[in-house]
């Protein structure tokens, strides 16, 4: 869910501790080299400006301390005053920054914005720089498709560049395997399942084993996961087409990904719990289910939330599948910005490789940018709570086939109303019946 | 100072017409009309420019937005009542207008009555009396929030106590979020433990200003412990039992922290609504979709729903002890 997609970034964050682990789990003892972007201190005015940068997230979210003190080091001309503003982006941020890019003021140089709210901003291009007028449509080749093509509105105007991406793993315990009697080492594991079907199965052979723990935690991960995948076989669309038109009904992704959650709760697999809710934490603590859709952050939300004592007791295997994205968030220069062009220069440093790196070192959030993937503090990482599991390569791997996918405008408020009916017909408040045609309903109702 | 000149007018003689109207004038008579008529207003005035400025614009600023489809940071376009219409036959809009009110009920009702009788209780010589007393005033300092994590984790489903101890006398674990009449006897004992005290203080503090040569006499007369209670009792707290009622309605209308905490920080109450309350309904549509004009004209429909119920409960409390 959106709302899952902030709370989780912001988990992750909580989990300070955690995080340092992805962060030390690096595998490099470079200190952060100063950043010394050529045309940033080439371009330098004369005149002293400061760019504010206005994130969200708990903890150290959006990592971008050491990547800032780095910038501000060597460009004494364009000091940039970073700004968290608060841990809530649902709640506080989104609606915050609304209300002052509407009264036209208050709004930072440079603003973060999460992937849930992509769909409402491009809608909303004029109150943005045109970043392209700065010379930045050059980095296309730095991005996936999908994370490029997200920060361009459908009149071509390039309004946001991407930051972090979620990727999409299978976290596991290696203890409820073993005691299931399956394979516990990560690549037997994801030889297991290959794709969905596999994936079902092996659920069943678990629930054979182990009927009481559940093999799957909820309804959420899974429907997003097989989404991305279904989605990209379905042209990029998910619950809009590219003319805004509501398409939930039509989508065959959609269905597939709904049918498939359905196949999984009733056959009993599910644990049946919301994701952040107390139980949830409750049950990842106590080993109430095996498996969980894992994209990069949510490593430290495990790893937070299980604590030390079921240090070695998680691991990562790929998705089934191969392939699938949840969260991740874009940087913009809102066009009331009195530096635009300072502010841009500011914000191709942070999505570049070197703001990237810097972020996944210090919070552990996984690059979008190509060329940060590829460096060896990102590609080679590996992280210490799941037994050393090369999360580099598992995450890069899941984010490199994934197909483009497209934000309508009301995309968040239509996941949250229509993943709301799934959580319920998982739990037993909707029947599974009528669940498909409330789906629709909720999905119709929220796109208004 | 104004006040003692007045009192000084009031015990003079009353003049003759023709007389009052020759007061010198000049600067003289304007400062004292200054002073006797302008400066009382200008000493109670702050209060009505803050009441105004965080008062009454909001409400007619609500009530302009309420008239508009008003998206942030989007089109605003003038559609008259359109809103209200729409939200009138707005299944989802009634449903949490169900469960505030459902709520309301199985909280209040219970709450005032145990409030009473703990008052009752509280005012009889006891030893350790102000120990009692304290204790029961003591949720009230907890914050809303705490008391809601805390009882959203009595109440859960996998883990929780209540569910622990329905299994030791051979139940099935309860969703609690899952129905209706679950989610809402959790939520209203979440509201009871934090307000019932607090209540009850207030009624002890009634109880004590009844005179007690009327429970003599009534003792005199034969009257038992209870007739004296209902009796006595409950019709001389009449204008505080309204107090009270009036509220707790408009505590209860505008229930919000504890049904968002026991829905996992959502603002959906449950995932059919079964414990969304308008408050949430409200806070959904205008910052979770940002439909700013919607949720205007729903909070405008609670402000009159919560106008109408406390009329409605206190014309039928004022009837206590009537017939008695």
């Amino acid at each position: 869910m959106m709302n899952n997609t902030r709370r989780g970034r912001l988990l992750a964050a909580v989990a300070v501790g955690a995080l340092a682990f992805s962060a030390a789990a690096c595998g490099s003892d470079e200190p952060a080299t100063p950043a010394a972007e050529g045309s940033g201190a080439a371009s330098a005015p004369a005149e002293k400006v400061e760019i504010t940068l206005q994130t969200f997230g708990g903890g150290e979210n959006f990592a971008y301390d050491d990547a800032v003190a780095a910038w501000n080091s060597s460009h004494p001309n364009i000091q940039v005053k970073y700004v968290n503003l608060t841990d809530r982006f649902e709640d506080t941020y989104l609606p915050q920054v609304l209300q002052w890019l509407e009264a036209g003021s208050g709004a930072g140089d440079v603003i973060a914005m999460d992937e849930g709210a992509m769909g409402l901003m491009a809608a909303r291009p004029q109150y943005f720089a045109d970043l392209s007028q700065y010379g930045l449509d050059s980095r296309k080749a730095d991005f996936p498709e999908y994370k490029w093509n997200t920060g361009v509105n459908k009149d071509g105007k390039l309004f946001a560049l991407g930051t972090d991406i979620g990727g999409m793993a299978m976290c596991y315990r290696t203890d409820l395997f073993k005691q299931a009697g399956l394979p516990t080492e990560r690549d037997a594991v994801s030889a297991l399942w290959p794709d969905w079907n596999a994936y079902f199965e092996t659920g069943k052979k678990f629930k054979a084993a182990l009927p009481k723990v559940g093999f799957v935690d909820g309804a959420n991960t899974v429907y997003n996961s097989v989404l991305a995948q279904e989605a990209g076989k379905n042209g990029g669309q998910v619950y809009f087409d590219q003319n805004q038109t509501l398409i939930v009904d039509k989508n065959p992704g959609v269905k597939a990904a709904f049918d498939y959650v359905q196949k999984l709760s009733e056959g009993g697999l599910t644990a049946k719990l919301r994701s952040w809710t107390e139980e949830w934490n409750t049950a990842m603590q106590k080993g109430g289910f095996a498996t969980m859709g894992c994209p990069s952050w949510m490593l430290g939300v495990i790893s937070g939330t299980s604590g030390d004592a079921n240090k070695g007791n998680w691991d990562v295997a790929a998705v089934p599948g191969g392939s699938g994205n949840w969260g991740g968030s874009w940087l913009m220069v809102p066009s009331q910005s009195k530096h635009p062009k300072e502010a841009a220069e500011v914000l191709n440093y942070l999505t570049g490789k070197e703001g990237q790196v810097a972020a996944f070192k210090e919070g552990g959030n996984f690059p979008s940018s190509l060329p940060a993937q590829q460096d060896p503090a990102v590609a080679d990482a590996k992280n210490p709570y799941f037994n050393d599991a090369p999360s580099g390569p598992i995450f890069s791997a899941s984010v490199a086939q994934l197909s483009p996918v497209f934000f309508g405008e009301k995309h968040a408020q239509v996941k949250a109303a229509v993943e709301e009916v799934l959580v319920g017909a998982d739990q037993g408040s909707v029947k599974w019946a009528d669940a498909w045609t409330r789906f629709v309903e909720e999905g119709v109702k929220a796109a208004g | 100072m104004s006040l003692h000149v007045d009192a000084g007018q009031r015990t003079r003689p009353v003049p003759s017409s023709p007389r009052r109207h020759a007061r010198p004038p000049g600067p003289r008579r304007w400062l004292s009309w200054l002073d006797l008529r302008a400066a009382p207003y200008f000493f109670v005035s702050p209060y009505f420019i803050l009441f105004a400025i965080f008062g009454i614009f909001p409400l007619v600023f609500t009530l302009w937005v309420s008239l508009h489809d008003w998206q942030l940071a989007g089109d605003k376009t003038f559609i008259g009542l359109e809103n209200y219409t729409e939200l009138l036959a707005d299944d989802k809009f009634w449903n949490s207008v169900l469960n505030t009110v459902g709520i309301f009920v199985i909280a209040t009702v219970p709450q005032l009555l145990l409030a009473l009788l703990l008052a009752n209780a509280l005012n009889k010589k006891l030893r350790g009396r102000l120990v009692l007393r304290l204790s029961v005033l003591a949720p009230l300092v907890t914050s809303v929030v705490a008391v809601a994590v805390v009882f959203t984790q009595l109440y859960g489903r996998d883990y929780g106590l209540v569910n622990w101890v329905v299994g030791l006398f051979g139940g099935d674990p309860i969703h609690w979020q899952n129905a209706k009449w679950s989610s809402w006897i959790a939520i209203a004992t979440m509201v009871d433990w934090r307000w019932t005290g607090y209540n009850a203080i207030i009624y002890l503090a009634a109880m004590q200003t009844i005179p007690k040569d009327l429970y003599e006499a009534a003792a005199i007369d034969g009257a038992s412990p209870r007739r004296q209670f209902w009796g006595i009792t409950v019709p001389l707290l009449k204008p505080t039992i309204i107090f009270t009622v009036i509220v707790s309605t408009i505590g209860g209308f505008t229930l919000f922290a504890e049904p968002v905490m026991f829905g996992a920080g959502l603002m959906t109450g449950g995932t059919t609504g079964q414990f969304q309350t308008v408050a949430m309904f409200i806070v959904k549509e205008g910052f979770r979709d940002f439909e700013y004009g919607y949720a205007a004209a729903a909070a405008w429909i609670l402000f009159l729903l919560i106008l109408i119920t406390a009329l409605i409960n206190f014309v039928l409390v004022r009837g206590i002890g009537r017939s008695r």
